[in-house]
């Protein structure tokens, strides 16, 4: 297919407006947006912390339009799709979602994303940054179908313990019944939906998928139906502290796409950034495949662990050092913050070996600006296991109603 | 087929395992098969055409007159490796070697470029008289510097390997030792245009184009394209390793030369099989693991060795699933669109030339009056279209071996350029049309020529493609240029005659150097093979 049949005018428009963009901008009170993969994307609403514990105590609505999506269909999707990613997608049985990494060549990472088994020989994968090249690339050979369908499909992420309930009461019947990751079709006010159970919190939650011909009626619907639980419009902000918490990586913030990077030395593997587990080198090849073999019978140089570091300043953007005194660096934090649920100042950092091994202590170098008056404070930081919130209600099946 | 052959033949159908694979019996191939069956290894080689030879055989185009078909001369193979393959014991012989060239004039006698011993009767300026001579001796010098690199084993980069950095620097001593004078000029001109460089020197026309077309036949290029300079020093530093065989035909046609290397591979050892098309390559535990055959047919063996060109390796006979996306995205970018023809003439009588001395008619005629005639040949290819007058290079193979026509008859072969690969109309339409324009290029310079045709066949590069498999119809499997030279021919991630893939080996043209029948390639590649596998 030519490159530019499957990409989206997008550069016709600075930034486009998703369907919920009028509902968004009537709830948005702090006028804070930003521009994700081309779309203009809430930052915040009211505040972080009332939209972070909406998202721990009840239930939020996410704009999740901006997400890349690609349908791939084909006689040959499934060997493409296996060659692409690293796990084995034939083990994905259809209207089931994986957590799915691609890597180039040398192993590095590219992008991660959710891959969904939508029909037999169906799937579409969702992204954070467009990958028309890389996925057109690896089409070679493959008789398979690629196109973009960002703009044909509206997506609303629910996330909350409440969530469940919120979407009962807006007649998802049977939705209790959804295990993680599965699919299922339903109806909200007359119009057809997608729902998953997936999601960036970490908690309980589901994404619905729908045209965007009916994202304005279903926002109405969800906001009606979750009113006397607390349903809150969030932003990107608040859901990063939730994401953090869940352990999840963010592109261009814990990792950046192998295809991005310009500094020799700054792609990173999946083994490098904890995810080994989605390595399947059993199932046959893939792309970067013989390169991730041989790194991992090398000893590793680094990896992304979790720290659990002293006081509550997070430790944004800090370097790390083997000792208090800070004489020798041995790696920096990618995501910080003080997470307010587990009551504990958490960080997501990229550490040399043999620093990253469980249960190390390490030292943080975090600056504080207190009025203007900069204060240096070295931090003791523990490499923890992630996540570091995993509460029991997000696998839960049916989960608990509220 | 002889009955020994017969039951030879049988017995190989019954094995199904050996030490090595080739897949195609090119010149290249057989150059491997035979050093790899010398050190002990059982060998296969599969050829999918009846006769071994790739685009290096002799057959019957029109009855009782027979053709180099694909390439027509031998020019670059060093004369290292043909003693050391005993070609002459395996019965090669020489119709003709060190065959003069001559520039081919309209409306002016014709101008024999003969090398070292230059007549000076020649109707050259003084100035350019002198200025060839000066130019031919530096070229020789370039040449001899950049030989000994072509014949090497280029370097991969970025390892910290020893021997990696070693030929890195011998490939850079063989341009420093030229010393500095030279050096510097070496360096000027690599990355230049043919165009340029012959516009410093000279003022003939004639004499600028004649020269230039060397740089160019078998290119995608014009003389002004960058790069012509670099093709120009390939082909000459060629010349050069193969010494007194360069421009030489071998009695029988080139054909010849690949039943010599057959004859040795078979003396070394090697099982042949003909006819005999390769579907696949296996791919087991993540590495090569033998073949299947287009009969389905299977014949394991842990050493793969392709002859054919990367596009035809890696994306049909491997399948891009056993290989990563960026190496294959590579492959696939390879340049390989061909857009030199071949002309084959079945003639009733010897074609004569105008003003042509006797000796010239058994040498190379070159149609390229001038530079800018080259490069308006070479215009219409961006276009899509073929030249509207050509430039060729002729031979009259029968001048010198008769026995390739009936007697008193002649065959004449030329490579043409340009006819693009991918011809706007397609060739089917214009095969006629272009072999028509061809005959009237040559009825300028030899009046009459077209009375005597019997038969005339023209090999497009989709025809080039088709009867000799070579992806594009490109006769060195992928363009000669600085991005697909050296260390990064014929793509970064397969260098070294080793692929991605364990056990799978490439010794055909789209590896260093390239090709022009050189058989360094094969050599090369039997040489890692035997490193690398034990």
């Amino acid at each position: 297919m030519p490159i530019h049949e499957a990409m989206q005018p997008h550069f016709n428009q600075p930034l486009l407006r998703t369907p919920f963009h009028e509902r968004a901008r009537a709830l948005s009170q702090v006028d804070r947006f930003v521009a994700w993969a081309g779309y203009t994307s809430v930052d915040v609403f009211t505040s972080v912390e009332q939209e972070y514990f909406a998202i721990r105590n009840t239930t939020t609505l996410y704009d999740l339009t901006p997400m890349v999506k690609y349908r791939i269909v084909g006689p040959d999707v499934l060997p493409y799709l296996n060659r692409l990613v690293t796990r084995d997608v034939s083990k994905l049985k259809p209207n089931r979602v994986a957590y799915c990494i691609w890597c180039n060549d040398a192993g590095h990472l590219i992008d991660d994303g959710t891959l969904f088994r939508l029909a037999d020989a169906e799937y579409r994968l969702c992204t954070a940054d467009r990958q028309i090249d890389w996925l057109l690339a690896s089409a070679i050979g493959f008789a398979v179908d690629i196109s973009e369908v960002t703009e044909n499909i509206a997506a609303l992420a629910v996330q909350g313990p409440t969530s469940c309930a919120v979407l009962r009461t807006a007649g998802l019947h049977g939705i209790e019944n959804l295990k993680p990751f599965e699919i299922g079709a339903f109806l909200i006010s007359g119009h057809s939906v997608t729902v998953s159970r997936t999601g960036f919190t970490g908690d309980l939650g589901y994404e619905v998928w729908m045209a965007p011909a009916a994202a304005e009626s279903v926002w109405d619907s969800l906001m009606a139906a979750g009113h006397s639980r607390g349903i809150r419009a969030i932003g990107s902000q608040a859901l990063n502290i939730a994401r953090l918490e869940a352990g999840f990586l963010s592109p261009h913030i814990d990792f950046i796409s192998a295809e991005h990077t310009l500094r020799i030395g700054t792609e990173r593997s999946p083994i490098e950034l904890g995810l080994a587990w989605l390595l399947d080198f059993e199932k046959g090849h893939f792309t970067g495949r013989r390169a991730l073999v041989a790194e991992k019978s090398r000893p590793a140089r680094r990896r992304l662990v979790g720290l659990d570091i002293a006081g509550n300043k997070p430790a944004h953007n800090a370097l790390l050092y083997s000792d208090n005194k800070a004489r020798q660096e041995i790696g920096s934090v990618t995501s910080a913050a003080w997470s307010p649920t587990c009551k504990r100042n958490i960080a997501i950092a990229m550490l040399d070996a043999p620093y990253f091994e469980l249960g190390r202590t390490v030292w943080a170098e975090i600056y504080l600006n207190r009025e203007l008056i900069w204060e240096r404070r070295m931090s003791r930081a523990d490499v923890v296991a992630r996540p570091f919130f995993a509460p029991q209600r997000r696998r839960a099946t049916p989960p608990a109603q509220f | 087929m002889s009955s020994t052959l017969a039951t030879a033949r049988k017995q190989d159908t019954a094995r199904t395992h050996y030490d090595c694979i080739i897949v195609g019996g090119g010149h290249n191939g057989l150059v491997c098969a035979t050093l790899l069956a010398r050190n002990g290894r059982s060998v296969l080689l599969l050829e999918a055409a009846g006769q071994v030879g790739g685009a290096a055989v002799t057959r019957e185009f029109y009855p009782g007159f027979r053709v180099s078909a694909g390439a027509h001369l031998m020019h670059s193979m060093p004369a290292d490796l043909m003693r050391d393959l005993q070609l002459d014991a395996m019965g090669l012989q020489w119709a003709v070697r060190a065959m003069p060239s001559t520039a081919l004039r309209i409306d002016a006698a014709p101008l024999a470029l003969d090398g070292s011993s230059l007549a000076f009767d020649q109707p050259l300026t003084p100035a350019d008289a002198a200025a060839l001579i000066a130019y031919q001796a530096r070229m020789r010098r370039f040449a001899a510097a950049v030989a000994p690199i072509l014949a090497s084993v280029p370097p991969r980069l970025g390892t910290h390997d020893w021997l990696d950095r070693l030929s890195l620097l011998r490939m850079a001593w063989q341009i420093r030792k030229l010393g500095k004078t030279e050096m510097r000029e070496i360096l000027r001109i690599g990355g230049m245009n043919v165009f340029d460089l012959l516009e410093e020197h000279f003022e003939s026309p004639a004499l600028k184009g004649a020269l230039g077309l060397d740089a160019v036949l078998g290119t995608n290029f014009g003389p002004r394209s960058p790069g012509t300079v670099l093709t120009l020093l390939y082909r000459l530093a060629g010349q050069f390793a193969a010494g007194p065989v360069s421009l030489a035909q071998p009695k029988g046609g080139l054909g010849a030369l690949c039943d010599a290397l057959a004859k040795a591979a078979t003396g070394a050892g090697v099982s042949i099989r003909t006819a005999t098309p390769v579907a696949q390559i296996l791919v087991s535990a993540d590495r090569a693991a033998g073949v299947v055959l287009e009969s389905g047919e299977t014949i394991a063996s842990r050493t793969v060795i392709s002859n054919a060109d990367p596009k035809t390796t890696f994306l049909k006979l491997v399948g891009p699933r056993h290989l990563d996306t960026g190496f294959v995205r590579r492959i696939q970018h390879i340049r390989s669109q061909g857009l030199a023809a071949k002309l084959h003439l079945a003639l009733g009588a010897a074609p004569r030339f105008t003003s042509l001395s006797a000796a010239g008619l058994a040498g190379r005629l070159l149609v390229a009056p001038s530079l800018e005639y080259i490069e308006r040949a070479f215009n219409h290819v961006k276009y899509g279209e073929y030249s509207s007058a050509p430039a060729m290079e002729i031979t009259v193979p029968t001048i010198n071996d008769p026995t390739l026509a009936p007697d008193g008859r002649h065959v004449l072969s030329a490579i043409v350029q340009y006819a693009p690969y991918a011809l706007k109309q397609g060739w089917d339409s214009e095969r006629g049309r272009f072999t028509e324009l061809l005959i009237n290029t040559l009825e300028q310079f030899a009046p009459g020529i077209r009375d005597s045709v019997l038969r005339a066949e023209l090999l497009t590069p989709v025809d080039i493609e088709r009867e000799f498999r070579m992806t594009g119809g490109h006769w060195h499997h992928g363009e000669l240029a600085f991005d697909q030279f050296l260390m990064v021919r014929p793509v970064p991630g397969a260098t070294q005659y080793a692929t991605p893939l364990a056990g799978l080996f490439l010794c055909g043209a789209g590896c260093h150097p390239g090709g022009g029948v050189l058989g360094i390639a094969g050599k090369n590649a039997a040489r890692q093979v035997l490193r690398q596998v034990n």
